[in-house]
């Protein structure tokens, strides 16, 4: 069953979602993400996953916030006023289809909540009963993270190491615009 | 047939639809870059929910809990919360790139400016 609680922070959800499109404002747009994620948090709390939920509130609202302003600084924090009727049809009609693919493909799921759900009967039983033991820390998911699936850590910090690599690739060496280089190549003539 | 223990899932199919929405239909490459954001938050919180057992607490052991949710969403989801924050740093360097050389971060002037020198 679903209790109160859930359904006040969906409809706040599903209403900064609605919002976040509607608005040209990038700076209240980006504000609002942050708010989103914040909420998002309060939800993984209510749904038990604590450790997500406080990762969630230092990484989804702290630092994709921060760098999200940050790029607001450089770039511009209006979004241009469009009137692209088709690709908000199209959009539209996409995002029907796969919504209603996605919803009847949870019409055979176990119901929320429910402990004779097969994930539940699958590895989580034993994380939960001997890893306490096996690790010698209370928290499970510390146990699972970094011992059983430390491989998945492992990959993680593999991919930080590569977006890193990226970021400082694409700002540190300081590449001459190609239009601006044709410029220079081609005075008066423009580039059109 | 409605069965009240799924309306959960649908409310987060509906979250992830917006996300996706704002993915297609805007042309500003922030806000997709915030629906990109919004979506994915989805698929985490719908992983989570998947994890939740009714009367169960956070799975961390301690006297006079018996019953736990389940702690392996919760670890894939850690995990795909930071990948999701290399992801997103990745992706606004990528604007700020676009806008030092295109000076716009609007989709369609990008593809106005671009037709125009191969013109």
């Amino acid at each position: 069953m679903i209790d109160i609680l859930h359904i006040i922070l969906f409809v706040f959800l599903v209403a900064i979602g609605i919002a976040i499109i509607r608005l040209r404002d990038l700076f209240a747009a980006v504000m609002l993400a942050g708010i989103f994620s914040l909420l998002s948090a309060t939800l993984f709390t209510v749904m038990d996953a604590v450790d997500v939920a406080f990762t969630e509130a230092a990484v989804g609202a702290g630092i994709s916030t921060l760098l999200m302003l940050a790029t607001l600084s450089v770039t511009s924090s209006e979004e241009k006023p469009t009137a692209n009727r088709r690709q908000a049809l199209i959009g539209l009609i996409v995002v029907t289809f796969t919504g209603a693919a996605l919803i009847y493909g949870t019409l055979d799921m176990p119901s929320y909540g429910d402990p004779d759900a097969p994930i539940h009967h699958h590895m989580a039983p034993r994380f939960i009963e001997d890893s306490p033991e096996e690790i010698g820390i209370p928290n499970q998911v510390t146990s699972v993270l970094a011992s059983y699936r430390g491989y998945d850590t492992w990959g993680e910090t593999t991919v930080i190491l590569a977006a890193a690599i990226g970021v400082m690739l694409l700002f540190a060496t300081p590449v001459v615009s190609r239009r601006r280089e044709e410029e220079l190549l081609a005075p008066g003539e423009g580039s059109g | 047939m409605f069965d009240p223990g799924l309306l959960n899932y649908w409310i987060i199919m509906i979250l992830m639809m917006t996300g996706l929405y704002t993915v297609i239909a805007k042309g500003n490459l922030i806000k997709k870059i915030i629906g990109l954001g919004i979506f994915q938050v989805s698929v985490i919180m719908f992983f989570v929910s998947m994890g939740k057992v009714r009367g169960g607490t956070a799975p961390i052991a301690g006297e006079g809990f018996e019953v736990f949710s389940n702690p392996v969403p919760h670890v894939l989801m850690l995990t795909a919360i930071v990948v999701a924050v290399a992801t997103l740093a990745f992706a606004l360097a990528l604007v700020v790139r676009i806008k030092e050389e295109y000076d716009t971060i609007e989709e369609d002037e990008i593809r106005e400016l671009e037709a125009g020198e191969e013109g």
